[in-house]
């Protein structure tokens, strides 16, 4: 093909007439995109957000948010006759009597899953790879607000249908917010329009739900999608790949089509989900009522560390000057949630403060390369992980017959021993696995093929490795470490002599030194006569 | 495959009916002071001879508790430190917990566990059993096929009734739940028609008591009308991931979803690392 | 390793060690370079043979992604629904084609990425997001140019004023709020159970469900429980968010000194069934331990011993109802709740100690 064909030229001269859009186009076009698998994990929390708009819509065509009472007559026989609200009453007539319909909810609850377990993952690769540094920090708190939002977006959303299920969470949502200490009370009545259930929550959850909180989401992703593009994506450290180029594949055609094919898979991965894993069965659930609880009544698996903590929690609770003070709902309702979103938001940040490194990063760092980062990491998950882990503890200690009692004392151990754990076994898997990259560096990996010396000893030949992999492995970049203070020898700087100062000056000694540092000399003379080796061999 | 329903103890239920009808009769004529039951043709009197306390039955079901429930409960039932008295709980008591195969009990354990029974633990040992432990201080009976029929129950009233009293326990489809120290409220798929009604009016364990008097019997195969038919029902919108709500619906988001996509991004973003010659 | 600039990247830009933000390099941010004219070596032209092949199996799965969609429409005309089967027939038949067609459009797709378009190794130059120092000052002088013809600086009053009028219009929305919910009040502290009926009498408990009312000869199996609810009230939500009540059934020597005897009858006693945590129903009762175990957070409460906390995060027992009899032998509510019911609420206070000493 050698000219456009005419509709498309045609339309493209009407538009840049107006537009102006050739010079964009001419810039970004061919606009470059580095390949890895794990830099489409963000994709599936977009696509996500955008088939849950999609079936989201389809939804609110016969949905009811209304808490009047309503005696159902639908197609649904064990419920038939039973007072309910309209809003169950219209999840039923959606689920039954709506072809499709139940298809629909099913993949927007899937969806709603799906987004925020993407944005867990985007957001953990995003971390473990120092992806959030200089100058992505505002991005990567766009991404905090984002995942924030995304958990009220659920409660929202999962609280509409009305149904036993959702209400329990209501009213554990409700207790929370009595407990706060001076405005608690009001911010119920306010909320639920006076006493608890009362007959405006599921309205008023309906347009937060349905139109200011998608309308914030849509807002924060397109900025987080424009400032990608406008920094252009990091790249993982590889053969020609530096801090100041980008390697890869044109948008055009290829990552257009890459991320088309994505999309596709999402959207079919939450169809197949929708097809044959049945999610939030309301009609199992029966109408809300505040006097009655199943067992078993979880929230969905993203606000499961709340409901974990608050399982963890012991009793503890004390009046002040005549005022209560509920800490046993307080502590467990805002401290994990504070440390994890706080802890998440001020990383970059802190990060910076303790190596003062304040050059601009766009070659993502391997996990094993910034250890104390990688361990910090997956201590936060350990204590993520313990939380949403007790939050199914009833399920846990009836599945697996483990005493109630003791998955909640075990837990509260778990809590505080767990990161500490997994901090210290990540820490050395990091050294554990630079040592082998330095191996691999100095020793060339095994061939496979056995030589027999002239003495008699027989030894494996080891070749040098591939290209591509020894300069993925050579991307590992020293974390640096902010002058003076430690060492006692010189007078340290002024910023650095009290005693925060010399806490900083620790920590970053501690944070950048490389236990596993190449030598690259010896690399080069024993591939060398790793190579020789080889060539004689054949 | 939890919608596939009853199992193999309802048939024995259902192969009782003609029998239990002939025992509501009896139990009629019983109360009235007849005095007098009506032969069943194949020996198995169960429930009319329960009701008519005939005296061979009573008298074979205490030897059969002197060889398998005395060692613990006491030669006469008067209950030792291992076991609680059986004076006074009644034939659908026994019924429900030999039926069951939660006795006798196997391994010392925070509760009684449902499991096959042993062999010596025919429908006409049971109802002999039964009938001796019933003459030792009356107690609840077992209820008849009529009283447990899902057929005359209507189950939208009857799970109102469950949704108030047995879903905090035993979930909201009846897939059990934990309780305190390692005991857990069971899953009600097993159980036939007749065991929950005697779970409900005897209160087995730990299970507080449901008595005729505040929960009427229509009441009660209301709520027998409603678990029977939800646990036949299909899961219209696939696997049912066990019906126990969030905990498994997570784990499939993040296992199958988040896993097939990751496989996904992996294969559309993998070089083929060209071969060399 | 034939490239010094591959092996240290850094080692032209930037020192290895540096604090402070090192001087942009390259020119400053502008157009981007136009890339890959046809035979770059960046761009590996698939082998044509092999893309023929992969293009049969494009071509493949894009028929099947049609039929699929086409079954799609066909399953939405075919199934009807309006009983759980044919709805389970209906979403296997609608999600089943869908999913077939999603995904084989996806590997169609990913097959003609992978096997027809070309491999890319295209670098594109990346610069410091940084705008270069004469553009700073540029814009610093307009700023402040700007500033100065404005006025704003040197009219003092103006900018005083205008800050004074903003105020009360920024607390305007804020105020609009106010009608969202009544004032809490004490309305927390009271239930329906204080209130006697239309025509006088004490409030009847009755069984939640049935709404029949409990005569106590007839709750008379130990080990009983009944969920009940105040008569007049069986489908008050707000009401049954305080007022309903787990109604037990004990042998009169099994309480201990926690419950208070003369506010049950005959070894039934009622307790709040709102959880003092955060306010789910407490309703699993074993009755040969007498624990009242709350599902949502595991709070457990010793029914025979007042209800008071033996395990889990509540900080408070479940409040009992005094209970008695009516001249018809039913059970009624005597007075209200003597403490709030429910989760702790900021104004509470010491509502335990402050009955005590009503009492006394």
């Amino acid at each position: 093909m050698n000219a456009p064909p005419k509709a498309i030229a045609g339309t493209s001269t009407f538009l840049d007439e107006r537009l102006g859009a050739g010079s964009f186009l001419k810039r970004n076009l061919r606009k470059i995109f580095p390949d890895h698998w794990s830099f489409l994990l963000g994709e599936i929390a977009l696509y996500s957000f955008i088939i849950l708009l999609l079936t989201g819509t389809f939804l609110t065509f016969w949905f009811k948010p209304g808490m009047g009472h309503t005696t159902y007559l639908g197609s649904y026989a064990p419920l038939y006759g039973v007072q309910m609200s309209e809003a169950y009453a219209s999840t039923l007539h959606i689920t039954f009597d709506v072809r499709g319909g139940l298809l629909i909810r099913q993949m927007h609850h899937w969806a709603a899953l799906l987004f925020v377990a993407g944005m867990m993952v985007h957001m953990l690769r995003v971390f473990f790879t120092g992806a959030y540094r200089k100058p992505r920090e505002l991005n990567w708190l766009i991404g905090v607000l984002l995942l924030s939002l995304a958990l009220v977006e659920g409660l929202t959303g999962y609280s509409l249908p009305d149904d036993l299920l959702s209400g329990a969470g209501l009213r554990i949502t409700q207790g929370v917010a009595l407990s706060i200490p001076i405005v608690g009370t009001y911010i119920s009545f306010f909320l639920f329009g006076g006493e608890y259930p009362g007959h405006d929550v599921i309205s008023r959850f309906y347009s937060l739900h349905i139109l200011l909180i998608p309308g914030i989401l849509l807002a924060l992703i397109s900025a987080h999608m424009i400032l990608m593009w406008v920094q252009k994506h990091t790249q993982m450290p590889g053969k020609g790949r530096t801090e100041s180029n980008v390697v890869g594949a044109p948008f055009y055609p290829a990552f257009m089509a890459k991320a088309g094919a994505f999309f596709l898979f999402t959207f079919g991965v939450i169809a197949l989900l929708g097809t044959f894993a049945q999610i939030n069965p309301v009609w199992l659930y029966g109408p809300y009522t505040p006097a009655d609880i199943s067992a078993g009544s979880q929230p969905d698996f993203y606000m499961g560390f709340l409901e974990g903590s608050l399982r963890l929690m012991p009793a503890w609770e004390f009046n002040l000057f005549g005022y209560t003070f509920a800490m046993s709902v307080l502590i467990p309702a805002l401290v994990p949630l504070g440390i994890v979103m706080t802890g998440l938001a001020l990383y970059p940040f802190l990060e910076q403060w303790v190596t003062g490194d304040r050059r601009e990063h766009h070659v993502c760092d391997r996990p094993r390369n910034n250890p104390h980062r990688t361990a910090i990491g997956m201590a936060g998950i350990t204590f993520y992980g313990v939380l949403w882990l007790l939050g199914a503890n009833d399920e846990i200690s009836s599945t697996f017959h483990i005493s109630l009692y003791t998955t909640t004392i075990l837990g509260r151990i778990a809590i505080f021993v767990g990161p500490a754990i997994a901090y210290f076994v990540a820490y050395r898997i990091c050294i554990g696995l630079q040592r082998k990259d330095a191996e691999v560096l100095s020793h060339g990996v095994e061939s496979g093929v056995i030589k027999r010396m002239p003495n008699g000893q027989y030894i494996e030949v080891h070749t040098p490795p591939a290209e591509d992999i020894a300069a993925h492995i050579r991307g590992k970049k020293e974390i640096p470490i902010i002058e003076g203070g430690v060492d006692g020898e010189e007078v340290p700087p002024k910023g650095l002599r009290s005693g925060v100062g010399r806490l900083r000056a620790k920590m970053s000694k501690a944070y950048g030194t490389d236990h596993v540092p190449f030598h690259e000399e010896e690399v080069e003379e024993h591939a060398a006569v790793g190579a020789g080796e080889h060539k004689q061999l054949h | 495959m939890i919608g596939t329903g009853i199992s193999v103890k309802s048939t024995t239920a259902r192969r009782r009916h003609p029998l239990a009808r002939v025992a509501v009769v009896a139990l009629a004529l019983g109360l009235l002071g007849g005095g007098y039951a009506l032969a069943a043709p194949n020996g198995s009197t169960a429930d009319a001879a329960i009701a008519s306390g005939k005296a061979d039955d009573t008298a074979q079901g205490k030897s059969l508790f002197v060889a398998h429930c005395a060692s613990c409960h006491g030669m006469n039932a008067e209950g030792t430190d291992k076991a609680p008295t059986l004076i006074g709980v009644g034939a659908a008591a026994v019924d429900f917990q030999v039926s069951s195969g939660r006795m006798p009990m196997g391994d010392a354990g925070p509760q009684a566990l449902r499991k096959p029974r042993p062999e010596w633990a025919t429908d006409e040992a049971i109802s002999q059993l039964a009938a001796y432990v019933q003459s030792l201080g009356g107690g609840p009976t077992i209820p008849t096929a009529d009283q447990v029929d899902p057929a005359q129950g209507d189950p939208a009233k009857g799970g109102e009734l469950f949704r108030a009293n047995c879903i905090q326990c035993h979930n909201f489809t009846g897939s059990g739940g934990a309780l305190t120290y390692g005991k857990h409220a069971p899953t009600l798929n097993p159980a036939t028609p007749t065991e929950i009604y005697e779970a409900m009016i005897t209160g087995p364990q730990a299970m507080p008591v449901f008595n005729d008097t505040t929960i009427s019997p229509e009441q009660k195969r209301d709520m027998i009308a409603y678990i029977t038919h939800v646990r036949k029902q299909v899961d219209p919108g696939g696997s049912g991931l066990m019906r126990i709500g969030p905990v498994t619906e997570g784990l499939v988001a993040w296992i199958a979803g988040i896993g097939l996509l990751s496989l996904a991004a992996i294969w559309i973003t993998a070089k083929r690392r060209r071969v060399k010659a | 390793m034939t490239d010094n600039n591959i092996e240290r990247p850094e080692g032209r830009v930037v020192p290895a060690r540096v604090v402070g933000t090192p001087p942009a390099a390259g020119p400053s941010l502008g157009e981007e370079p136009v890339h890959a004219p046809p035979g770059d070596p960046g761009v590996v032209e698939q082998d044509p043979a092999a893309a023929r092949r992969a293009e049969r199996v494009v071509a493949l799965l894009f028929t099947i992604a049609f039929l699929a969609g086409a079954g799609f429409i066909a399953s939405y005309v075919t199934f009807q629904v309006g009983d759980i089967d044919s709805t389970a027939t209906s979403n296997f038949a609608l999600g089943g084609t869908l999913t077939l067609a999603l995904l084989s459009l996806a590997i169609g797709i990913t097959v003609w990425v992978r096997q027809i378009m070309p491999k890319y190794n295209l670098v594109q130059e990346r610069h410091a997001m940084v705008s270069d120092p004469e553009t700073r000052e540029y814009v610093k002088e307009t700023f402040l140019q700007g500033a100065n013809e404005s006025g704003f600086v040197k009219h003092g009053l103006l900018r005083r004023t205008l800050l004074l009028a903003a105020a009360p219009l920024g607390l305007a929305p804020l105020v609009l709020l106010k009608d969202l919910g009544p004032l809490p009040g004490t309305v927390l502290r009271h239930t329906v159970w204080g209130k006697p009926t239309e025509n006088g009498k004490p409030r009847r408990l009755v069984v939640e469900g049935t709404g029949q009312p409990i005569r106590a000869a007839d709750f008379n199996s130990p080990g009983g429980i009944l969920s009940v609810v105040p008569e007049g009230y069986e489908h008050d939500l707000n009401e049954l968010a305080k007022a309903t009540l787990i109604l037990l059934k004990l042998r009169q020597e099994e309480f201990k000194s926690g419950t208070n005897l003369n506010w049950t009858h005959d070894g039934i006693v009622a307790y709040s069934k709102i959880c003092t945590h955060v306010g789910c129903p407490a309703a699993l009762y074993e009755q040969t331990t007498h624990h009242i175990l709350c599902p949502c957070h595991q709070s457990t409460f010793d029914a025979a011993d007042g209800a008071k906390v033996i395990f889990g995060p509540a900080a408070r027992p479940l409040p009992q109802l005094p209970i008695g009899i009516d001249d018809e032998g039913y059970l009624i509510a005597k007075s209200d709740f003597h403490v709030p019911v429910g989760p702790s609420f900021w104004e509470r206070g010491d509502a335990e100690a402050e009955a005590r000493e009503t009492k006394s």
